[in-house]
């Protein structure tokens, strides 16, 4: 298409910053910092996902931590036990879909509040059938999970032998999920989200599969938010129950929110920065409450993100 | 492409489809309520192709749930509405867009958050194929497409002289271009059937006038077209067929010499008289 600068600039500006920071930090005997910034890339991967739902399509969804922790745990399961190891990730991928399209079809039908309070009792349903179930470890979590082998002796795993090329495989998923949700907003597809987004009825009237639209966004937004969690159990070689909590669901939206709600690049930046800084323990005990409060102050005072309420403090 | 981007295919769409020269659109025995209101009481009328069909009537009479349940916002409590050769009672909107129904709404609806042009390129949705995967593969799979959509979207702003909006913020714009920028989006597909739902209301005279020329055009370009509409000099002026309704009944329906000469009709207008 266009050669935009808008759309150009970002990613040249993120390429750049990923491919310096592991010797930047490297020359400055800094690299410990590499994995949370590889454990931010992950957890980024879920926002952007969320971000093309709530954005785009305008529909909420307070349960994605249940779609990561279907994701995280599905590996966890399957790369523990007899199973082909290969199928880990991909496995995982799929049954995170899956589980998506059961729970979208019936729940997308709801709007506003209602929809936000099916998709948080869905998270919390997981949240429970995970402390609940046995062969998931319950409140221990699942551990001891091996790295996982792609291509060309790549592997997924927190050893500090492979930190560099582990910081790379998180940030070059990520570079290929803001791409491709990039052009996905750019195309017919992406025009007909916002028409709905703007006007339901008018959308239909257009011809536009109303429900089919807002579900296979729900899927596809879960596979982003399914794959993050499967990569990061490998990575830190296990998962737990927190994973799963309301209040990481909660934090998603609030990253989403801060973000700019509609800007896949917001929700990038702001998601990656607060992250690191809560993997570092910046917050302390106040953890879940920063974000929390986060949201309330983002709703309150710059219902357009950050970045938008900085854009209009300069406008002045 | 074709020349006329925005032809309809009313007349040709009916021929080749096996409706051979029938009405295009057929409604039998309608009836609807909205609770205890009956507000669709026993409605016959057909509309042939490539003619603009009025619906008027006072206040209450219908006319709008007349229109509403011809695009499928609602389904009929009884009663066949055949569209096309084809049953299309309670189908949804979307569905009856694929079949050739495009609408515009009473209170201008238009995506706030999209430009003109994008507001038109929605409208085009039908005309084209590229689905969610190629829109994640980006302008590799879908370049083409966007590419001779938007074209297309140009020449139709152009053809109601309103190319210079293209770029806009659709809610930035005034009540009137807001107006024709629907029509656009409506006709963006090429339907076969147009419904307006008070399409001067809001309108000053001169924007009346220019909305009646824009309409009597679309039937010039093959799409057949029912309008509801309290604006008597409009209807008046460019339908070839008007039907009135009057609490959910029809009272008449001729041409609009014939229909403004029946006696029923006036009464009903005046509120007076022997009726």
């Amino acid at each position: 298409m266009r050669f935009s600068v808008e759309r150009t600039l970002p990613l040249a500006a993120l390429v750049v910053l990923a491919a310096t920071a592991p010797p930047a930090l490297g020359a400055l005997k800094a690299d410990f910092y590499l994995t949370q910034l590889t454990m931010a890339a992950y957890y980024s991967l879920v926002t952007l996902g969320l971000c093309l739902l709530m954005g785009y399509a305008g529909q909420v969804s307070l349960g994605h931590a249940g779609f990561f922790a279907i994701g995280g745990y599905a590996a966890a399961v399957i790369s523990t036990s007899h199973a082909p190891a290969w199928l880990s990730v991909p496995a995982a991928v799929v049954l995170t879909a899956f589980v998506a399209v059961v729970i979208g079809i019936p729940v997308l039908r709801l709007r506003g509040h209602y929809l936000a309070m099916a998709t948080l009792a869905f998270g919390f349903i997981v949240s429970r059938v995970i402390l609940g179930t046995a062969l998931l470890g319950q409140a221990d979590g699942i551990s001891d999970v091996p790295a996982y082998r792609l291509f060309a002796g790549l592997i997924i795993s927190g050893k500090r032998a492979v930190r560099v090329q582990n910081f790379y495989i998180a940030w070059g998923l990520v570079l290929a999920g803001v791409l491709a949700a990039g052009n996905l907003v750019r195309s017919r597809t992406g025009r007909a989200l916002r028409a709905i987004h703007g006007d339901e009825e008018a959308a239909a009237a257009s011809g536009i599969d109303v429900a089919r639209h807002k579900l296979a966004t729900f899927v596809l937004s879960a596979v982003y938010a399914g794959l993050a969690g499967a990569c990061l159990t490998h990575f830190n070689g296990g998962i737990g129950p927190g994973e799963a909590g309301i209040m990481k669901s909660v934090r998603y939206v609030a990253l989403v929110a801060a973000g700019g709600m509609s800007s896949l690049w917001g929700t990038l930046t702001v998601s990656t920065s607060l992250t690191f800084l809560s993997l570092r323990g910046a917050f302390g005990l106040y953890d879940d409450a920063v974000f929390g409060g986060l949201l309330v102050l983002i709703m309150l005072f710059a219902p357009d993100g950050l970045f938008g309420a900085l854009r209009r403090q300069a406008l002045k | 492409m074709s020349g006329d981007v925005i032809r309809g295919d009313g007349m040709s769409g009916a021929a080749t489809s096996g409706a051979a020269r029938g009405p295009l659109l057929s409604v039998t025995g309608l009836h609807h309520w909205f609770g205890g209101l009956h507000v669709i009481n026993g409605v016959d009328f057909s509309c042939a192709p490539g003619i603009i069909k009025g619906i008027i009537g006072p206040n209450g009479a219908g006319k709008t749930t007349m229109l509403n349940l011809v695009a499928g916002k609602m389904r009929p409590a009884s009663g066949s509405i055949v569209f096309d050769g084809a049953s299309a009672a309670g189908l949804p909107s979307h569905r009856l867009a694929e079949r050739g129904i495009a609408r515009t709404f009473q209170a201008t609806r238009l995506f706030p958050n999209m430009t003109v042009l994008e507001n038109v390129m929605v409208g085009r949705h039908l005309r084209g194929r590229s689905g969610f995967l190629a829109g994640l593969g980006g302008p590799l799979f879908t370049r083409r497409e966007d590419l001779s959509m938007r074209d297309a979207c140009m020449q139709i702003l152009g053809s109601l002289g309103i190319e210079g909006l293209a770029g806009r913020e659709a809610r930035a714009l005034p009540f009137g271009r807001q107006r024709v920028v629907e029509l656009a989006r409506a006709v963006a597909a090429g339907p076969k059937l147009l419904l307006l739902d008070e399409p001067a209301c809001g309108l000053n005279p001169a924007e009346t006038e220019e909305m009646g020329r824009r309409i009597s055009d679309l039937r010039g370009r093959g799409m057949t077209i029912l309008i509801v509409e309290h604006d008597m000099s409009l209807v008046m002026g460019i339908c070839d067929e008007v039907l009135v309704l009057s609490y959910g009944s029809v009272i008449a329906e001729g041409t609009p010499r014939e229909v403004q000469e029946n006696d029923e009709v006036i009464s009903v207008y005046l509120g007076a008289g022997d009726a």
